[in-house]
């Protein structure tokens, strides 16, 4: 293992994932993944195809559950918790393949990542149990938003904070076109802001540059390293894209066969033997030597 | 901003009062049906605001949450028995339940029909409440089947339990109660509730997993809990409109035809004919059906063609339904509506682009 870049030790891990071991049947997709994210920090893992990056995706926000290992979060165990509880708990996550509300208006996609903050007490009582404060307020959403008891106001105010929200990631002006209509790039840009609307810590994204053009995936490193800003986040993304890699995160995971073959700087990566053996095959290596 | 929020506040007070006048309008209109009208037609008049209620309501599961349910006659059904036994009077239940006795807890129950109705709702809701525990774990098509069968073993119950259902032999003697304004009353209920539902937070979360279910679980929404919900609320107003067909019937009987997937099936063809996903589709989908099984009866008369006598064919009227529904589906693929609304808006739009084309 690659040593430690000076001063990290002094920041405080915001994710942790202890051994964290998911095996479908026969095949070991994610071998013992000990590692940490950072608070502040944007962290890449990359890899070739298959390697688990996503899986690792998958293990965090409660989509499956790890056949071995521990993943904390902001102090608090949340491998027995589910999708939607560790969202309200505050990990989002964008998807490899497009998942936006395509029949909603863009306004009404971000509208719906706010509905956990009226509805998701179950996950509130994992903040309370931590001596947290609770992020839902009020009581009984469901009877007031029917009966409209002190209901409107609320509405209004969830309105203003994602008109708000599309202002900052400037596609205020498409807030009332239907989320399919939009062009790929800004699709992309529609999934990153869903997300920022459930109030998250921690952001996943995986493959974001998927599919854009140069000046698109340019333009998006600029994005995120303005959201980490804005919104006081931790970043993790899953991305193909070496430019995008180098240029955007501060440390790296390298990912083959469901196990860490190397962490470091965007530099040590680089010149890392191993990544270089993963990326292009021993074949080169021996060639070169 | 501010300009732009009043109008939109000044718009939003001039829309409900456009749907004030507009429900008076009808409520004008039922009034003078409810003198003019023979007793068939208001009978009629009265079914099409049942299976309104009925449309609306499998809607709110099929078309809005997304979920493919099979199960709507079994709510309805749940819902007919249990107000039929609160309004029997305890007299007439001692003279219909002849091969058994009724159970003694069932024998002496009587409320009045507004009571009853609602108790009706709420055992639907309740039954929907534990069936959706194992059916809406399921997805697709597996759900849909689980669903059927849900239903179809209320309907055996409903068959064998002679001390509570009477059994086969059915409830008869059920009083008259539902006219016009019971049941076009429950379902300006029902679309109030259920638009109130679906235009808040709540209904957009229904909307999302509709659209893509594990994306809203990444968003933070529950996907089971909300499922169930939209299902216990779907069974309760199931389970009013089953509570006005009793006594819009007046006798029912866990036969196939009365409570049967049949009737889940039209009450499908009513959602997926309006637009599967709109309630305003709905509800004149239910109308259409209601209108045309009764205008179709006309194929069921003895007819003359070419000088020859022919008589009556029975079930005539359902082939030319069947007919007529699969080229509105060729024509309409999602339906007349298809998850559009009728709104004031929609209607300002179309006026003017009428008036448009008008001047020209």
């Amino acid at each position: 293992m690659i040593r430690n870049t000076q001063g990290k030790s002094e920041r405080n891990p915001i994710l942790k994932l202890e051994h964290v071991t998911m095996r479908f049947g026969g095949l070991t997709a994610v071998d013992d993944f000990d590692n940490v994210a950072y608070e502040g920090e944007i962290l890449g893992i990359i890899g070739p195809n298959g390697a688990g990056k996503t899986t690792v995706f998958n293990v965090i926000t409660g989509i499956y559950f790890p056949t071995s290992g521990r993943i904390i979060f902001d102090g608090i165990d949340i491998t027995p918790y589910k999708p939607h509880q560790i969202t309200h708990l505050g990990v989002a996550r964008t998807f490899q393949n497009i998942r936006l509300f395509g029949d909603l208006s863009v306004l009404d996609n971000v509208l719906v990542a706010q509905h956990h903050l009226l509805s998701t007490r179950d996950a509130d009582k994992i903040l309370v149990r931590h001596g947290k404060e609770p992020k839902v307020k009020g009581h009984l959403w469901f009877w007031r938003a029917v009966f409209k008891i002190g209901y409107r106001e609320k509405e209004r105010q969830m309105i203003e904070e994602a008109m708000n929200l599309l202002r900052k990631v400037q596609l205020d002006h498409l807030a009332y076109e239907k989320a399919s209509s939009l062009p790929y790039g800004q699709q992309r840009k529609l999934e990153i802001a869903r997300a920022l609307a459930t109030e998250p810590k921690l952001l996943l994204l995986d493959e974001p540059a998927a599919g854009m053009n140069p000046k698109e995936s340019e333009e998006l490193m600029e994005f995120i390293k303005y959201i980490r800003d804005e919104f006081k986040l931790t970043v993790i993304l899953i991305e193909h894209d070496m430019k995008v890699v180098m240029g955007v995160c501060e440390r790296i995971i390298v990912m083959d066969s469901g196990k860490i073959i190397a962490e470091g700087t965007p530099q040590e990566i680089s010149r890392n033997p191993r990544v270089i053996e993963a990326y292009l095959g021993k074949e080169w290596e021996h060639v070169n030597t | 901003m501010v300009t732009a929020m009043r109008t939109m506040k000044e718009k939003t007070r001039r829309d409900l009062t456009l749907t004030v006048l507009f429900v008076i309008f009808v409520a004008i209109l039922l009034q003078v049906a409810n003198v003019k009208f023979d007793s068939y037609q208001k009978q009629v008049l009265s079914l099409m605001a049942i299976y309104g209620i009925m449309a609306v309501s499998l809607n709110l599961v099929n078309g809005i949450t997304g979920v493919f349910s099979l199960g709507h006659a079994g709510f309805i059904l749940l819902g007919a028995y249990t107000s039929a036994l609160l309004t029997i009077p305890p007299e007439q239940k001692a003279m219909i339940f002849i091969i058994e006795p009724a159970h003694p807890f069932i024998a002496n129950l009587h409320t009045d029909f507004f009571t009853a109705t609602i108790v009706a709702g709420g055992i639907s809701a309740l039954g929907a409440f534990i069936i959706g525990f194992p059916v809406l774990r399921l997805s697709g098509d597996y759900l849909a089947i689980a669903s059927l069968g849900f239903s179809e073993v209320l309907r055996i119950l409903a068959l064998n339990l002679q001390s509570i259902t009477n059994g086969s032999l059915g409830l008869k003697g059920i009083p008259n109660h539902t006219n016009i304004w019971w049941s076009w009353g429950w379902l300006l209920v029902t679309v109030l509730f259920i638009v109130s539902l679906v235009k808040s937070s709540y209904g957009r979360a229904l909307l999302a997993i509709r659209e893509n279910p594990i994306a809203a679980e990444a968003m933070g929404i529950n996907v089971f809990k909300h499922t169930l919900l939209s299902f216990v609320i779907s069974a309760f107003f199931a389970g009013v409109s089953g509570s006005l067909y009793a006594h819009w019937l007046t006798t029912i009987d866990p036969r196939i035809t009365t409570f049967g997937p049949v009737l889940t099936y039209y009450v499908l063809i009513m959602v997926v004919l309006g637009g599967l996903g709109s309630v305003s589709g709905s509800i004149i989908g239910a109308i259409l059906f209601a209108f045309l099984m009764e205008w179709l009866r006309m194929f069921e008369q003895p007819f003359t063609l070419f000088g020859r006598q022919y008589p009556a064919i029975q079930g005539m009227r359902m082939l030319v339904l069947s007919v007529l529904f699969v080229v509105t589906m060729i024509v309409w693929k999602r339906g007349l509506f298809g998850r559009a609304e009728i709104t004031w808006d929609g209607i300002r739009k179309l006026m003017k682009k009428f008036r448009r084309s008008g001047s020209r």
